[in-house]
């Protein structure tokens, strides 16, 4: 069991007592899905060629495809009928094309929805495959597609595999949730991706604000031999990639590296969920577990949803926002992006939708960097947040690269503990998109 | 007597040094064109870098080697033009003032904001987030990229929430036009004549009327209705060619979401506050 902390961080209000002990319950399928064409980091999908307006369409069967190598292909999550195929407004902020399925109520299965077989006879390459042909991204919010992590160049050994149930975003409980319900599950997608990598071990890092997961998690390991549980420290951003690599490994991931450079993959365990669902009955992604919480929603819960449904649908499910409500957040309260309708559809990085009343939010002006440096003992990775801020504010955008802007993760504890109330996380993802439009050209 | 000795030396010295400057003076002299000098000094030296060089030295040494005409610096002005061309005994061309020109008039009181932007102000960073806080993707968003770019300052964001550009003071030099991310400020030669279409969203009829009360909702109106022909439609939106223009007025009459205004009688702050005044008067009524 160790204990080891990384350095920098903070500490804010949890507020997962709101739905931590809430089972996971699903919604009733929609009327109507609106699901992107881009729900992950890489090349966005292309409707199929057979998916045109009017066509019927089965719940699984793929509507969405690239050609590229860091892509997921995208299926529909309801049966029914194309009705649109054209841009709509999407969580991160621009719109993107998306394809509309209006619901035929049956909710049927595609015939080639069907179980891959025992793991023991799958070889690595069919697994992966398996994996991208289901479309399956990492579900911790960054949606990257899961089959590139498991495809490691050949001269890279992985002999640890990670899995993410450090959730530390305040409010959200999803992970958690799915730790007791579905720890089997869990097991199984870690030993999928122990094979496909042909990895040592597995280690599973829970925070250990976390204790019945953590118990569950225990009992469900303790006949396998090389699978751990580690108890962490309770600290945000504990579930970044980088911190929890190093909390669990003591290796440090090198800046502007890879954790493939160092040996370990770490997956979400939503991700771990989503593998087995894929090889056990070869169901692609096409609904999640995500916590609907706030002080703004009038009926906090778990829910598992079908991508592409209407962010204002799941919240009517719940009883629908109070009066008192300002802020409408996509994920946590620190990395989660807010909305200015939710007219949004859910993807698949939605890990939460999180409602904040007039209670929770103010409006703060921006004061003159004071130097005291509370942003610099913050970051987790050691950057000097204000002067990579202050870099980008006079479009100094080489010395904000020479001050590393890249290798910053976008957490958000420069901003959370900043007195002056600079937005430091803003400057420098404008600093991070102008160093990678410069190396573009 | 110890006192001439001491000024017998210092004054050797000073002669030594003094001689010495004299020979590496010649010996190494660097030769300057005296009219670079001269153009500069009547030069307006902002260094504000509309002529497209880096400063008002580098533009003048271009001029005087004839590289760019005389007329080059636009906050100058006519004055300056001529200025420079006498210097150079060059003859005086003619100089067209120019003004930047702000399209849209979407004030607080025309269109209304779809949610509050605490970020970053900053047009370009607040228009790229979810196409702006603005109800019109495309109407000026206020957060003054322009007021910032402006190096004479003659630019300011009203109580309305638009630039007010200074017509007398503005020297056209239109670093304005491309600090703006949307495109809004075009620069036009300085006159009041002429109509101009003061919208530049390019949406459909029907989402600009929802977004916008003044905003150009492609109907066509003023595009029939013009004796003149001067008017066309692009992209969803009228243009009006000021060369044909011949102040008529028909437009103006016609359009129904009256976008359309003199050149002379742009909305000014005053009024777009005393509308909105007169809105919340008569809501509280």
């Amino acid at each position: 069991m160790s204990n080891t902390v990384f350095k920098g961080g903070v500490h804010p209000d949890y507020h997962k007592e709101m739905t931590d002990s809430m089972a996971v319950t699903e919604m009733k399928v929609p009327e109507r899905v609106i699901i992107p064409l881009q729900q992950h980091i890489g090349a966005p999908c292309e409707p199929l060629e057979a998916i045109v307006v009017g066509v019927p369409v089965k719940k699984g069967q793929k509507i969405g495809e690239s050609s590229g190598f860091v892509s997921a292909p995208i299926h529909a999550s309801i049966s029914g009928i194309v009705t649109a195929i054209g841009p709509y407004s999407h969580p991160l902020g621009r719109p993107v094309q998306a394809i509309t399925i209006e619901s035929d109520g049956e909710d049927l299965w595609d015939d080639q929805v069907k179980p891959a077989g025992e793991l023991e006879k799958l070889k690595p390459e069919e697994i992966r495959k398996i994996v991208r042909e289901a479309g399956i991204v990492g579900l911790g919010g960054a949606t990257f597609p899961a089959h590139v992590k498991l495809s490691p160049p050949a001269d890279k050994k992985i002999d640890i595999v990670i899995i993410n149930g450090a959730e530390c975003e305040p409010y959200l409980t999803a992970d958690h949730r799915v730790m007791l319900e579905k720890p089997e599950e869990i097991v199984f997608g870690l030993k999928v991706m122990i094979k496909a990598l042909g990895a040592e071990k597995g280690v599973i890092g829970i925070e250990d604000n976390k204790d019945d997961a953590i118990r569950v998690m225990e009992q469900i390991i303790s006949e396998e031999e090389n699978i751990s549980v580690i108890r962490l420290h309770t600290k945000y951003p504990q579930g970044a990639e980088k911190m929890l690599i190093q909390v669990a490994t003591g290796r440090k991931v090198p800046a502007g590296g890879l954790p493939l450079d160092i040996g370990v993959v770490n997956h979400n365990v939503g991700t771990a969920v989503a593998i087995t669902n894929a090889l056990r009955e070869g169901k692609p992604l096409i609904e999640r577990v995500l916590t609907v919480t706030g002080a703004g929603v009038n009926r906090p819960a778990n829910l598992l949803v079908r991508v592409g449904t209407l962010v204002s649908e799941v919240l009517e499910s719940c009883g629908g926002l109070k009066d008192t409500t300002q802020k409408l957040i996509i994920g946590g309260p620190m990395m989660g992006l807010a909305q200015p309708s939710p007219d949004v559809p859910v993807i698949k990085g939605t890990s939460g939708i999180l409602a904040l009343t007039d209670q929770d939010v103010y409006l703060a002006e921006s004061s003159p960097c004071i130097r005291c440096a509370k942003c610099v003992d913050a970051c987790p990775v050691q950057l000097l947040p204000t002067a990579i801020a202050q870099a980008a504010e006079h479009e100094l955008f080489k010395q904000a690269e020479k001050l590393h802007a890249a290798d910053c993760f976008e957490c958000g504890c420069c901003s959370y503990v900043c007195p002056s109330k600079i937005l430091l996380t803003q400057w420098i993802r404008i600093a991070k998109a102008e160093i990678i439009k410069a190396k573009k050209r | 007597m110890l006192i001439l000795y001491a000024i017998a030396t210092l004054g050797l010295i000073g002669l030594l040094f003094g001689l010495f400057l004299a020979i590496v003076a010649r010996v190494f002299t660097v030769e300057t064109d005296p009219r670079v000098e001269a153009v500069k000094e009547v030069l307006p030296n902002v260094n504000c870098g509309a002529c497209g060089y880096a400063g008002c030295v580098n533009f003048a040494e271009a001029v005087v080697h004839g590289e760019t005409a005389s007329n080059g610096c636009i906050p100058g002005g006519k004055d300056t033009a001529k200025a420079v061309a006498e210097v150079l005994g060059q003859e005086v061309t003619e100089h067209t003032p120019l003004v930047a020109t702000l399209f849209c008039i979407g004030d607080y009181g025309k269109t209304a904001d779809r949610f509050i932007y605490e970020g970053i102000e900053d047009c370009a960073v607040a228009g790229d987030f979810n196409g702006g806080f603005k109800a019109c993707s495309y109407g000026c968003l206020g957060l003054g990229n322009c007021v910032r770019a402006c190096p004479f300052e003659v630019i300011r964001i009203g109580l309305h929430g638009l630039p007010v550009i200074d017509r007398e003071k503005c020297s056209g030099c239109g670093l304005c036009a491309k600090a703006c991310p949307r495109l809004l400020i075009k620069i036009l030669p300085l006159s009041d004549d002429g109509h101009l279409v003061f919208c530049s969203s390019q949406d459909r009829g029907k989402t600009v009327s929802k977004a916008c009360k003044v905003g150009c909702i492609a109907c066509k109106a003023c595009v029939k209705v013009c004796p003149q022909e001067a008017i066309v439609m692009e992209d969803n939106l009228a243009v009006i060619d000021l060369a044909k223009c011949n102040d008529c007025g028909e437009c103006v009459l016609k359009c129904p979401a009256n976008t359309i205004h003199k050149r002379s009688a742009i909305p000014s702050e005053g009024a777009a506050l005393a509308a909105i005044a007169e809105e919340v008067v008569s809501e509280t009524a």
